[in-house]
């Protein structure tokens, strides 16, 4: 296998033999992952390949049926998904996850918040003014500066996708996971989100789900594509791009529909 | 099936846009039908409506106080706390047995209590807060311990949780009637306290109801309402009210912020217990009046909505109030009936609104 990182970083996420069962389908099978620090990988696959499920086992939402989760060098399999996040792992959902009722600021503010100590504080005090003034620098680098005390619903479809992305930059993390951030979006708003994503900074790793090809291959530096369950190619975009097997199963079909 | 399944569905796909006006034409003219019936009631005897209209406010702020810790925990959790009423007839009873215990003067039985030969021990404006403050953050107390020790390892598991809180309510209720007994009992008000006011066209109205249950509700309101607008936990809660999975993915404490949820919802429960028990009486059964209470409080204002609340309340104790001073016909008296209002207050409102006043879909 060619080297894709600095041949001597300590991987930053590493899932062996890492398995997962519903009822009677196994969702993921056997994968093994290692994500060195710095890395920008994407995740392709067909629908059902199991990529969402991958990323549930990452970030703890359920544990896994059969192996292990190193987040960071440690063993996390057994760990939930609010310690793993307070470990500096942060993640979108595939499927827009917002608090509607409050203002974009808001729902930065608890993204930062999130990670950090006494949320039961009654007092509000200079530490929550200083999280608010981050709330705010990280909403508008990522482009949401003209609709902080917007209400989220009002959003449009493209700026809650930025939002969701700034949710997880809030917390400064060093492992981000980003579920199809630019399904549903239009030309000119997956344009916007790419550049926001090329503009993260270099130290936090990128891990991509993405089925927009211009999107995840401009993106990311290294592929794992997955199919039923299992990772059945890896390489560099290019190598993707020209990868038979990933052409039919899933480039084919996607541009035969 | 086949054949007849299309149609249905063309049906459906119309129906919101045309159905809605019928039914609020039909919503406004029943509100239209009350609202006449009420001004002629009101025009008969304008002192009397006015009473009947206070009565009703301040049953409201008793409601008000009970359903907000309901709604909290609710909007929060997405969990019907089931035992809800359950701390509410504890919390009264305790402070009722406290100050019996602690501050009546024939405590022990036994001793002579010579020159007070009727037996009614005149209590202490602190001989009643007392109780109070203790059965309220011993039901906040309790509250946390029902969801550490029964809800917490049920997470998500919505039904499970209003299955274990109907088995509290089960279990508490026989356990407080063979406590205390079937009699009612009432908490004993300082006696320093005067018992009504005079008010101009009403006449003498209670002074415990109109002062300290109405500014009680008034105040819980305002602290809550600061509580959710201005601190890091209201804004949690608000939060959780649109994705509890996902402030949870945020990092954030959840179990904690549930377990605080609790205990202010419990202790306001426990609260609402001593204004009731000081106000109207504790006996059983009122466990299961209340969580009906605080269920058709936040079904008409919308779960999880402390403004929703306020609304319900204020609707729940007028549409009983005026229930029970106009329901007479003539020689036909159906006030025992009124109950039946407050249900066709809630389908009046569902019909409307489904997801209550302030409710939006979870
Ligand atoms: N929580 C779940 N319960 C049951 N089956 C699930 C669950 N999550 C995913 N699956 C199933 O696992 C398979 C993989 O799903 P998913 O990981 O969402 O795929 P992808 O994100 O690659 O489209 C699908 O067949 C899906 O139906
Ligand atoms: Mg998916």
């Amino acid at each position: 296998m060619p080297e894709k990182a600095t041949a001597d970083a300590r991987p930053i996420l590493s899932l062996k033999g890492i398995g997962r069962r519903f009822g009677g389908l196994d969702a993921v099978r056997g994968v093994d992952l290692e994500i060195k620090p710095g890395e920008r990988r994407a995740i392709l696959g067909p629908n059902g390949a199991g990529k969402t499920t991958l990323f549930n086992l990452i970030s703890g939402e359920f544990p896994p049926t059969s192996g292990t989760v190193h987040l960071f060098g440690e063993d996390v399999s057994a760990l939930p998904a609010r310690k793993r996040a307070r470990m500096g792992l942060a993640r979108t959902f595939q499927t827009s996850r917002l608090f509607g009722g409050l203002t974009v600021e808001d729902n930065v503010y608890l993204a930062v918040l999130g990670v950090r100590d006494g949320h039961l504080r009654p007092v509000l005090n200079h530490e929550d003014s200083e999280m608010r003034e981050r709330a705010r620098e990280i909403a508008t680098q990522m482009g949401l500066g003209e609709v902080l005390d917007r209400e989220v619903a009002e959003l449009s479809h493209g700026e809650q996708r930025q939002l969701e992305v700034a949710m997880a930059r809030a917390t400064d993390p060093k492992l981000m996971l980003l579920d199809e951030p630019a399904a549903g979006l239009s030309r000119t708003e997956r344009q916007t989100l790419t550049e926001l994503l090329l503009g993260l900074p270099e130290d936090i790793t990128l891990v991509i789900i993405e089925h927009d090809m211009d999107v995840a291959l401009r993106v990311a530096t290294w592929v794992t594509m997955m199919y039923e369950g299992q990772v059945i190619a890896e390489g560099t975009p290019d190598e993707i791009r020209a990868n038979e097997m990933v052409h039919d199963l899933y480039l084919g079909r996607r541009h035969a529909a | 099936m086949a054949t007849s399944a299309p149609e249905p569905l063309s049906a459906g796909i119309e129906a919101p846009g045309r159905l809605r006006q019928p039914k609020q034409v039909i919503g406004g003219a029943v509100a239209a039908l009350v609202a006449g019936w009420l001004i002629v009631k009101a025009v008969g005897n304008f002192g009397g409506f006015l009473n009947a209209t206070l009565l009703g406010l301040t049953l409201a702020g008793l409601y008000f106080v009970v359903a907000s810790g309901f709604t909290l925990i609710f909007g929060l959790m997405r969990t019907i706390n089931m035992a809800h009423g359950s701390l509410y007839l504890l919390g009264g009873y305790i402070a009722f047995e406290l100050q019996e215990k602690l501050f009546s003067d024939n405590k022990g039985g036994f001793e002579l209590s010579i020159g007070q030969s009727s037996g009614e021990t005149q209590y202490s404006t602190i001989e009643w807060l007392v109780p109070l403050l203790i059965a309220a953050l011993a039901m906040g107390v309790l509250g946390v311990l029902i969801y550490q020790l029964l809800l917490r390892w049920n997470q998500g598991q919505e039904l499970r949780q209003a299955l274990i809180t109907i088995a509290v309510i089960i279990i508490a209720g026989d356990q407080m009637l063979a406590h205390f007994g079937g009699v009612a009992k009432d908490i004993k008000l300082p006696a320093s306290w005067p018992t009504s006011v005079d008010i101009p066209l009403i006449g003498s109205f209670g002074f415990f109801r109109l002062t300290i249950v109405l500014g009680s509700a008034i105040l819980v309101g305002l602290l809550l309402w600061w509580m959710i607008k201005r601190t890091r936990f209201g804004l949690i809660t608000r939060a959780g009210v649109d994705d509890r999975d996902m402030v949870s993915a945020l990092g954030i404490n959840i179990p904690l912020v549930f377990a605080a949820a609790f205990f202010i919802g419990s202790l306001l429960a426990g609260f609402g217990g001593v204004l009731g028990g000081s106000m109207l009486s504790l006996q059983p059964g009122q466990d299961s009046a209340f969580l009906l209470n605080s269920l058709v409080v936040v079904i008409i204002g919308g779960m999880g909505s402390l403004g929703g609340a306020a609304v319900g309340a204020v609707a729940l104790g007028l549409v009983q109030a005026y229930g029970a001073s106009y329901l007479v016909f003539g020689g036909t008296d159906l006030t025992n009936y009124s109950i039946l209002l407050t249900f066709g207050l809630v389908v009046a409102v569902l019909a409307v609104r489904p997801y209550g006043l302030f409710g939006r879909p979870a």
